[in-house]
């Protein structure tokens, strides 16, 4: 469809959103990424039946946990479409973008750049 | 099987602060089952502290490992090398693991991460449910399979209360009345005189730590003394 969508997004490509594990998106805002979004069949048209309320959930759950730490839950986000949705999926990345802007480089990122001591 | 559940991750923050190099470590059989403290767990509960301690401006050092079980002395051998290397070790193990560490390396301090809560059974991922309270006097033969220590709010022995009200306890309207259930199961079986029969009650004074020596694994009192030390 040649859409355009910002050109900061690294896309990781999964069978399906239920191989995404919490220890995956916390690794990535851990190693510096400013946020971090899964993207899955609308709910209730999981191709393999409930992958996508599981990451759902476990989207839900990292956000409790960076909550819990310090950071910004909503650096994790789950989006769902179709994968039909060509123009969605290059508006998500859009509003996914923004979002982190707004939010601002992750602030381990900002920490290391502090001088010790 | 044990079931635990996480402390608040604010709670284990302050158990470690000061301390520069932390060991963390799993344990692969009840916790991990329950899914509170196994490897997975010990990895997640790592990169939390990595981040908060790395924007409270304090890093630490974070080790991982995960035992088969802590609570059997042939599997924490495999940690006696790497422990030296730490300040302090931070167990998920159950309250019994736990306990086994600390005795393993008595000038460690070591802190727990979980609270062990009960012995349970899976109702579905992630949802555990208590059943049984280890009081040593098992009648689940006689109550059709209904614990009355476990399930009675009141843990009655032998009949239930006048509490019972339309088949939920007096506590609260979510609590089943555990004699109500034990009273079906048995009609069901055709066995409601075992309601009848008196079981003698249990040790309710069980403060001391019990101990089990299985018949026929008895060691000589020396070997034991030995196994302690």
């Amino acid at each position: 469809m040649r859409l355009d969508y910002p050109s900061n997004i690294k896309i990781i490509k999964v069978p399906c959103t239920g191989k995404v594990d919490v220890l995956h998106l916390l690794r990535a805002i851990q190693k510096g990424a400013d946020g971090a979004y899964v993207v899955g069949c609308l709910e209730g048209a999981c191709h393999y039946n409930e992958g996508n309320l599981r990451a759902r959930e476990r989207v839900n759950h990292v956000r409790m946990l960076l909550e819990e730490v310090g950071i910004e839950g909503d650096r994790v986000r789950m989006y769902n479409l179709s994968s039909g949705e060509g123009p969605t999926f290059a508006a998500y990345a859009k509003e996914m973008t923004e979002n982190i802007r707004k939010l601002g480089p992750n602030p381990l990122n900002r920490a290391d750049r502090k001088p010790k001591g | 099987m044990i079931v635990a559940k996480r402390k608040p991750f604010e709670e284990i923050k302050e158990m470690l602060k000061g301390y520069k190099k932390v060991l963390t470590v799993g344990c692969g059989t009840c916790v991990a089952v329950c899914l509170a403290g196994g490897e997975k767990e010990v990895d997640v509960l790592n990169a939390e502290l990595d981040m908060a301690m790395k924007l409270d401006g304090n890093p630490v050092d974070l080790g991982a490992a995960t035992l088969e079980r802590q609570c059997d002395r042939e599997y924490l051998e495999a940690l006696d090398e790497t422990v030296k290397e730490y300040d302090a070790i931070l167990s998920m193990a159950c309250g019994a693991g736990i306990q086994f560490l600390a005795e393993r390396y008595p000038e460690k301090p070591v802190f727990p991460a979980v609270d062990t809560t009960f012995i349970g059974v899976n109702q579905d991922v992630g949802w555990y449910e208590e059943r049984c309270r280890s009081c040593s006097s098992c009648v689940l033969g006689f109550t059709g399979g209904v614990c009355p220590v476990t399930m009675c709010a009141k843990g009655l022995f032998n009949g239930p209360c006048g509490g019972t009200n339309k088949g939920k306890c007096e506590v609260s309207k979510d609590q089943p009345c555990a004699w109500q259930m034990i009273y079906e199961r048995l009609k069901k079986q055709g066995r409601l005189d075992c309601i009848l029969k008196i079981q003698p009650s249990p040790d309710w004074q069980n403060q001391t730590p019990r101990t089990v020596i299985q018949p026929g694994y008895k060691k000589t009192e020396g070997h034991a003394e030995e196994k302690k030390g």
